[in-house]
Formats: C-alpha cells, sequence, structure tokens
C-alpha cells in the first residue's frame, strides 16, 4: 500500500518536471490523464465501427534455446460499440492436432470478470472456466489471457509522459495503468505514432515494477473504412529469454457474424 | 431447409494411432483371467467435409481398439457420423453422435444419452455413439435441444479372460428390456435446455426410454450375467456459479424406474491457485459429494459405488508449450472408508505425438463394497498416441 502510494507520488514528481521542461504540449490546460486518455481513446476509436472480424494467425513460441513450436489458431470477434460494454471473442486452435477444436468464448467486460467458456472436443464438453486467471499464459505462450482479453479502453487510466521517436516514427508516449482486478502488470508503457495513431509497442511492468515484456505491434495495414490491423505481433520476455510471435492473415471484415454465432451452445458444431 | 449441394466444400482428413500398455500390480482373482500385462492398440479416423456455405457438414470418426489380451476389449465403434445442418437460430442433425451435459467432474450424473463404452475404462468417459435425430434452437432465452434416439446401444463388458470385471460374465445376446417388445428396446426421448444467467450456468433435462445402466441378472448358465435395461423416466438438472477463482457445481436426477422413484446427486466446487509457479502453473483443488438413493438391491437397480462418497482431487497444469498436466483423485466411500483413486499426467512432444500415464487403484476395499471385485486390479497405463 505505502509503496504504491510513494509510486504514484514518484511519478508525478517526475511527469511535473517535464512538463516543467516543456517536453510536453499538456500545458495547455489539459492534464496529463486527460491527454493520455484522448490519445488512447483516438489510436482505439480509429479502429473501430468494423462490427465483426474473422481471422487465421499462426502462433510461434521460441524458448531460451531458440527451439520453436507453432499452432494454428483462428479468431472471431464481434464488435460491441458501447465502450461501456466488451467485445464477444471466439478463439478456435487448428494445430497441434491433439488440441485441434478446442476454443475459448469470451464475453469481455469492462471492469468486471470477463465471462468464458472452454471447449473441449474430445468430450464435447462446454466448461464455464474462471477468468480471474489475467496474468497466466495462454497456452503455454507469452502472452498472459490479459494480453488478449483486455484490449478495451476503458480498462485502464491513461497518463500523457512525453513524445519519442521509434523506428523512424515520432510517437506520443502514453503510459496506462489496469483498472481490473487481477493483473500481472503494475503498469504499461506504450508508444503511439502520431500518423496513423496505431500502437507500436509496450513495454509491459509487473508487479514489482520491473520490466517483463515487450511487444512490438508492426506490418500493419489499412482496411476498408480506415479500419488499422497490426499483422505482426511479437511478445518478448526479457526475464526468461522466451518469445512468442503472432503472424495474421487476411482480416474479414463485416462477416455478418452476430450474438447468436458467440453462445456456447454454438462451441458444440466447433468439432 | 435448403437443398443439399454439390459435393465441393472443404474436407479435413485426420487420424490418430495409440499404442497402450496396461500393467497390473497384482496377480487375477478370477478364474480365466490374466495377470499382468494387457498392451492394446487404438485406431480413430475423423473425416470431416464442410460445405461452401458452412451450411451443411458431414462428420465421420470410426474407432477400433485392437486388445492384446480381452477379445472383448477388441472391438470398433462409429464414434460419430452425422449430417448436421446449421442455420441462424437452428440446428438439425441426423446419425451417431455424442453428447456432454453437466458440470459435475467426479461423476456425469445427468450426462445420460450416450452409452459408455466400459470396455475402454470405467471411468464412463467413453462413449458409444449414439443414433439420434437431434434438433436444437438458439435463441435469446438459452438453448433447448430435442432428441429422438431410435436405436438402442447395449453397454459394453470385458470378457472372461479381462481383469476389472464383475465375478460373472455379461453376455449382450442375454439383454433383455422393460419397454419395446422385451428382445429390443423402443425409441427414447430426450429435451435438453441450458442457458446462462450471469454467473450461473443452468441446465435441464428430460429422458424417458431405456436406462444406459443395466440391472445384472444371473442366468440358467453359471456365471454368466443377463443385462436387463429398464424402462425409465428421468428429470436432471445442472448448476454452476462461477466467481473469481471458484467453480461451484450441483447435478442431481431424480429417476423413475418400475421399483422405485430415486434421487441421486453430486455436487461440489473447484478452486484454482493461479501462477504457483515462476512460468505460471496453476492449481486446482477439488471436492465433490455424491448421494444416490437407489434401492441396495441388485434385483431392483443397476449397482452404484457412489450411494455416499466423498471425491477429493487436484489438477496441476503447467501452462507449458507442451500442455503438460497432472490430474489426482481419491474417492472414498464414507459408509465403509473404501477408497479408489487415479493418478494422470500429459504432456505433448513435438507437434503430433502426446504420451499419457493414467493410473487406477483401490485400497482398504471391505468386502461387502461393490469395488472389492476390483480389489486386485490396481493398475498403470502408459499410451504414446500419434496424430496425423
Amino acid at each position: 500500500m505505502f509503496s504504491n502510494r510513494l509510486n504514484k507520488f514518484t511519478k508525478s514528481v517526475a511527469l511535473a518536471a517535464m512538463i516543467g521542461t516543456g517536453l510536453s504540449t499538456a500545458a495547455l490546460g489539459q492534464t496529463a490523464e486527460e491527454k493520455g486518455f484522448e490519445i488512447a481513446a483516438r489510436s482505439d476509436r480509429s479502429d473501430t465501427g468494423f462490427e465483426s472480424s474473422e481471422v487465421n494467425a499462426i502462433m510461434t513460441l521460441t524458448n531460451s534455446a531458440g527451439r520453436t513450436s507453432t499452432r494454428e489458431l483462428y479468431f472471431k470477434t464481434l464488435e460491441r460499440e458501447n465502450e461501456d460494454v466488451g467485445d464477444k471473442s471466439l478463439t478456435v486452435f487448428e494445430t497441434p492436432r491433439d488440441v485441434q477444436g478446442t476454443a475459448l468464448l469470451s464475453h469481455a467486460k469492462i471492469l468486471e470478470a470477463d465471462d468464458q467458456w472452454l471447449y473441449l472436443p474430445a468430450l464435447k464438453r462446454v466448461k464455464r472456466i474462471s477468468s480471474a486467471n489475467k496474468s497466466g499464459p495462454f497456452v503455454g505462450s507469452e502472452f498472459a489471457f490479459e494480453d488478449f482479453t483486455s484490449t478495451e479502453l476503458n480498462k485502464y487510466e491513461y497518463t500523457y509522459v512525453g513524445e519519442d521517436t521509434f523506428d523512424g516514427m515520432t510517437v506520443d508516449v502514453v503510459e496506462r495503468t489496469p483498472r481490473y482486478e487481477n493483473s500481472g502488470y503494475v503498469r504499461q508503457v506504450s508508444l503511439i505514432d502520431q500518423d496513423v495513431f496505431q500502437v507500436r509497442k509496450i513495454d509491459f511492468y509487473d508487479r514489482k515494477n520491473s520490466l517483463l515484456k515487450t511487444l512490438t505491434l508492426s506490418e500493419y495495414r489499412e482496411y476498408e473504412g480506415g479500419v488499422w490491423r497490426a499483422h505482426l505481433l511479437t511478445m518478448e520476455n526479457h526475464q526468461t529469454g522466451k518469445s512468442t510471435s503472432i503472424e495474421y492473415g487476411d482480416y474479414a471484415f463485416k462477416t455478418g457474424l452476430a450474438d447468436n454465432d458467440f453462445v456456447k451452445g454454438v462451441l458444440r458444431r466447433i468439432r | 431447409m435448403a437443398s443439399m449441394p454439390a459435393m465441393g466444400g472443404d474436407f479435413d482428413v485426420g487420424a490418430t494411432v495409440g499404442t497402450e500398455l496396461r500393467t497390473f500390480f497384482e496377480d487375477a482373482t478370477l478364474p480365466g483371467q490374466f495377470d499382468t500385462f494387457q498392451p492394446s492398440l487404438q485406431l480413430e479416423g475423423d473425416v470431416r467435409w464442410q460445405s461452401d456455405s458452412g451450411a451443411w457438414d458431414l462428420v465421420l470418426v470410426p474407432y477400433a481398439r485392437i486388445d492384446g489380451q480381452d477379445n472383448r476389449r477388441t472391438h470398433f465403434d462409429m464414434r460419430e457420423a452425422f449430417l448436421r445442418w446449421s442455420g441462424d437460430e437452428w440446428t438439425v442433425r441426423a446419425g451417431l453422435a455424442k453428447v456432454f451435459w453437466g458440470v459435475a467432474e467426479s461423476r456425469h450424473l445427468v450426462d445420460i444419452i450416450n452409452q459408455y463404452d466400459t470396455v475402454e475404462d470405467i471411468d464412463e468417459e467413453d462413449k458409444l455413439g449414439q443414433p439420434m435425430f437431434e434438433v436444437s434452437t438458439i435463441q435469446n432465452w438459452g438453448q433447448l435441444t430435442g432428441y429422438v434416439m431410435p436405436v438402442f446401444r447395449k453397454r459394453t463388458f470385458v470378457g472372461r479372460d479381462g481383469r476389472l470385471r464383475f465375478n460373472g460374465i455379461v453376455d449382450n445376446d442375454l439383454a433383455r428390456f422393460g419397454e419395446g417388445d422385451e428382445r429390443s428396446a423402443d425409441v427414447d426421448f430426450a429435451l435438453r435446455y441450458s442457458h446462462f444467467i450471469g454467473d450461473w450456468d443452468v441446465g435441464l433435462s428430460f429422458f424417458h426410454g431405456a436406462s444406459r445402466e443395466p440391472r445384472l441378472l444371473t442366468s440358467n448358465r453359471p456365471d454368466i450375467l443377463a443385462p436387463f435395461y429398464d424402462d425409465i423416466t428421468q428429470f436432471g438438472v445442472d448448476l454452476q456459479y462461477t466467481k473469481d477463482a471458484w467453480l461451484w457445481k450441483f447435478e442431481s436426477i431424480v429417476r423413475e424406474t418400475p421399483f422405485e422413484t430415486f434421487a441421486a446427486a453430486v455436487g461440489g466446487f473447484e478452486y484454482s491457485f493461479y501462477g504457483i509457479t515462476e512460468s505460471g502453473a496453476d492449481l486446482g483443488v477439488l471436492m465433490e459429494y455424491q448421494y444416490d438413493g437407489r434401492s441396495e438391491d441388485f434385483f431392483e437397480a443397476a449397482p452404484t459405488i457412489a450411494d455416499n462418497d466423498l471425491f477429493v482431487g487436484a489438477r496441476l497444469a503447467m501452462n507449458d508449450s507442451q500442455d503438460t498436466d497432472f490430474l489426482g483423485g481419491i474417492v472414498t466411500d464414507l459408509d465403509d472408508g473404501s477408497m479408489s483413486g487415479l493418478v494422470e499426467a500429459s504432456t505433448r512432444i513435438g507437434d503430433f505425438w502426446v504420451v499419457e500415464l493414467e493410473s487406477r487403484f483401490f485400497v482398504n476395499v471391505d468386502n461387502q463394497n461393490l469395488l472389492s471385485v476390483f480389489r486386485n486390479d490396481s493398475n498403470v497405463t502408459l499410451r504414446v498416441t500419434r496424430y496425423f
């Protein structure tokens, strides 16, 4: 408790110093929190209006010795425009063969626990599972469950930190802290470019506030309607030397998916 | 309904081959049984076709086991063989299928559609394909599914050579039924409603037809048992409450047979400790109480061991790239202290191989307990499966 407060205190001192040196444009009557939220919201909202999406992906896990294993999966997402409710999503594994058809259905919430069901095709069994496990590894990868399920704007509080350059782009540096329970992170530092407002990199700090992982988002493409998507995500774990990349295929948007495609009853049709 | 589309669409063909060695720790007690090693081979095919529109799909899953010791365990079954049409709100399928109902881990009480393939294992996880016509609708008030089952599947039983059997040998040719014309079953019906409301998942079920659990009656030949499948009506309810790391589970049935109407229930919890290691392993602890009010007279009711028993178990998921996990549990009879337990471990090697170790053991078994016929049948199974 005390150290948390101390953290907050030192952080605000640091921010005040930055604002003082003119590193920030937040001096225009806007707090760092307001500006941070504004940048994050502009980035988040630039991707909305897709209604639904479907995409295939290949996940490659690399251990510290450089040995790799892959899994193929697909994602279906139903967008819910209201920022006070989360999206619905379905993740289905196609390889390795022994887990083919295993699926995770998630109804994301903002601050309450998500509703999640797991489908086990060998038994034809649908299991409601606890979503309290935010920080656990997703199928042995360097991605935690929350890295997938906690992408909603209002799941975080934001603070504008300053400007930087990354990969030849001018980027805004925005720090976000999870508002939901059971997060494995004390904070995340994201870089959002100033040109098309996409997240390019996120540093994840664990509960001890040491750098745990870095996510790099690249190969962005713009789809019809101004919807941007990264096609390569690479998560590097600095503490274990392991990494996981996810390579996405072409997205299909507005595919006609509806609420009925995201109920536990449809899981039995998968395999 | 739409007309059948021309062939085209997506085909997916797969197969698995499993090699298994089951080893019994103690010598057999019943005449004819083998003593120690039981090698066998499992073969499963998997053919799927889906129409371009996605509305039609066809599934074929043939299964065979070839056993080195027990010729009754050598058998073939179509686990699945159905054609399905799926619309936005309605799904219709016809053929052989597998269905799972319920939430509990230690006993599958409401789950009644499929017959168990008990020559595979006595854990009631292996099921025979059930011929059915199924109509299901998903609405905003939940999912409602109706089943018409025109053909009955008799339970499989190990042969004279096999371990984990009763004192007698069950002869399926002697099977009789309380419905239909005694020699064959009539049509069975079932209805299932399933939904979730916030943190609650709710299932209600109804079944009328031939019980999947036979009474085993003596025949006019010594040591040969004749299965009798009573005509039953059963109502079931299953509930799960999911909150934080807790899963609270409850299942109950009321079954009417020609002899009695009784209730049975299983309920308990699963609590998970997440991230217990640096690498993010999860440990789940489980406890479930089992109650069954059926008659203890073998002439009136199929016997059950789960009448007043407590299950305690643990599940360790390593969450590594090989999906390594461990499961262990013990069921204790609260009347006489008889115990049966299991330990299972599983991991993937490379992309196509899975290695599993399963041990089942019986300890402190009371002479009067049903388990007493298994008292020397503690065993361990090593299974290596190749996926194609």
